[in-house]
């Protein structure tokens, strides 16, 4: 299959839209919880969404809320397919995890492998109370019976199609959500 | 990012972002100890076989430690209660353990190279747990991961590393290694424990302790080998105790935060006094828990691929 010379690339969030998404997420987590719950980033882009996210709550709430960063390559069930290793980083959860109520924060819900490898990460370091999961961006194509609590935004996709993620803290230039490839239209 | 090699033979070839790469991981790894549940899965379903022909409890101790938390099925098959003592060849027995589909064979042996003759004639991955007086890899590595926690660097730092150079796989690793990454280091040995060659390495000498630790930021012992001690190279432990010996003394000479290291086991009063060996500059039990934490890494990276899969 010949591919494209340049893939097409369609961008449907800009910063405005990524930031009021992470807003009424944060009304959201709030009207749920009552309380603001701890945070959980699944590395790499979950970590600044949910820093931010976590910034929104202290606003709302007028006190601290604990953020942590969580690394799941040694969770993942397709490590033995991949060649190249990932390269590890640090699982920096500096909060109970014990009978606590988690959100965790990932950028893209796609298959819901990364969130299976989540589950397990989080268990291993105690019992929480309850964990949901907010993401920015929910693409379809669920492999596993694995669904969001809290969504930026449902973006219907096909298979062949990715969806990038860019923010300030991790990527050149500014926020902003795109769709690249796809054949169709 | 992965290590260019499915095999870890020895410190020789691997390059300074390679040895970054592991240690990196390994900080990585290091924070599973203190969890409640001190388990990955990571490994699940992969087998390793520790093949220890010349005894080790420590290192072997490690090594199976860092499986079991990895979730790797691992199984050990020592030189005493094997089939070399009935004088099957190496290679036959390297066969029979083929046989098995190991994805690692992690192995000691008293002859150099023993590690490279395996990865020759093997699928599995090969782990040098140390072959003879050439190399210990791992060991260099958590040394390194030791110092880089305490000093975190090691460009630029004066390490002494004292003892019997001349048998020591563990010096040479970490001559390697730390030249490797730029640390500056002195030998220091009995002529008799010097190795001839030793000129032909960049680095400084001396048969005077006093000078080796004279500002130095790390000072790693070695252990006298007693069962060498039949061979005469110097008069007596005693007289190899007061020239040699780390002392409170001898620690005075070094940088104020200078830390002291040993591979183990040490013989307290010869080459190590007990209250040094004890002391606040010691972190000898760190480079033991550091251990762990550095195998898990290398298995980590070996089980990511190496030469075919390279882009």
């Amino acid at each position: 299959m010949p591919a494209p010379a340049r893939p097409r690339r369609v961008q449907i969030m800009d910063a405005t839209a990524v930031d009021r998404a992470l807003s009424r997420i944060a009304h959201e987590i709030l009207e749920k919880n009552k309380t603001a719950p701890a945070l959980v980033g699944i590395r790499s882009r979950g970590v600044p969404l949910a820093r931010r996210l976590a910034a929104k709550l202290e606003t709302l709430e007028g006190k601290a809320v604990a953020v942590g960063a969580l690394d799941i390559n040694l969770y993942r069930d397709d490590l033995s397919r991949v060649g190249d290793h990932p390269v590890l980083r640090r699982t920096e959860i500096p909060f109970e995890v014990d009978d606590a109520v988690l959100v965790l924060v990932d950028d893209v819900l796609f298959t819901g492998r990364t969130i299976r490898a989540a589950l397990d990460g989080v268990m291993d370091l105690g019992r929480p109370r309850m964990i949901q999961l907010a993401v920015l961006v929910d693409r379809g194509h669920r492999e596993l019976p694995i669904r969001a609590d809290y969504v930026g935004k449902n973006v219907p996709t096909a298979m062949d199609q990715q969806v990038e993620v860019l923010l300030q803290e991790t990527d050149e230039g500014g926020d902003g959500v795109v769709v690249v490839g796809g054949g169709g239209a | 990012m992965n290590l260019k090699s499915r095999h870890l033979l020895g410190i020789a070839g691997l390059t300074p972002e390679e040895i970054t790469l592991i240690l990196d991981t390994a900080e990585a790894f290091a924070q599973i100890a203190t969890r409640e549940i001190k388990r990955v899965p990571t490994l699940r379903g992969k087998t390793v076989i520790n093949f220890f022909v010349e005894p080790s409890t420590r290192t072997r101790s490690s090594f199976e430690v860092a499986e079991k938390r990895l979730s790797a099925d691992s199984l050990n098959f020592a030189a005493s209660a094997s089939s070399l003592v009935k004088g099957e060849t190496l290679l036959d027995t390297a066969r029979n353990l083929e046989a098995m589909a190991p994805d690692f064979i992690v192995i000691r042996h008293s002859q150099p190279g023993a590690p490279h003759f395996l990865a020759r004639h093997c699928r599995s991955a090969i782990v040098n747990a140390g072959d003879g007086a050439h190399e210990h890899p791992t060991q260099a590595l958590l040394d390194a991961f030791t110092i880089r926690q305490h000093k975190k660097r090691l460009e630029g730092l004066k390490v002494a590393i004292v003892g019997d150079i001349l048998h020591s796989r563990v010096a040479r690793s970490n001559v390697l290694l730390l030249q490797t990454m730029g640390a500056e280091v002195t030998l220091c040995a009995p002529p008799t424990l010097m190795p001839r060659d030793v000129e032909s390495l960049d680095l400084r000498t001396t048969y005077h302790m006093d000078e080796a630790m004279e500002g130095t930021d790390v000072v790693m012992m070695l252990r006298i080998q007693m069962e060498r001690m039949q061979s005469g190279f110097f008069p007596s432990l005693r007289e190899y105790a007061q020239l040699y010996g780390l002392d409170a003394r001898r620690m005075g000479l070094a940088a104020s935060d200078a830390i002291v290291m040993h591979p183990g086991p040490i013989n307290r009063g010869i080459e190590i006094m007990g209250d040094v060996a004890d002391g606040a500059a010691s972190v000898i039990l760190e480079q033991v828990s550091n251990g762990v934490s550095v195998r898990m890494a290398v298995l980590y990276l070996l089980a990511g691929g190496g030469d075919e899969d390279a882009a």
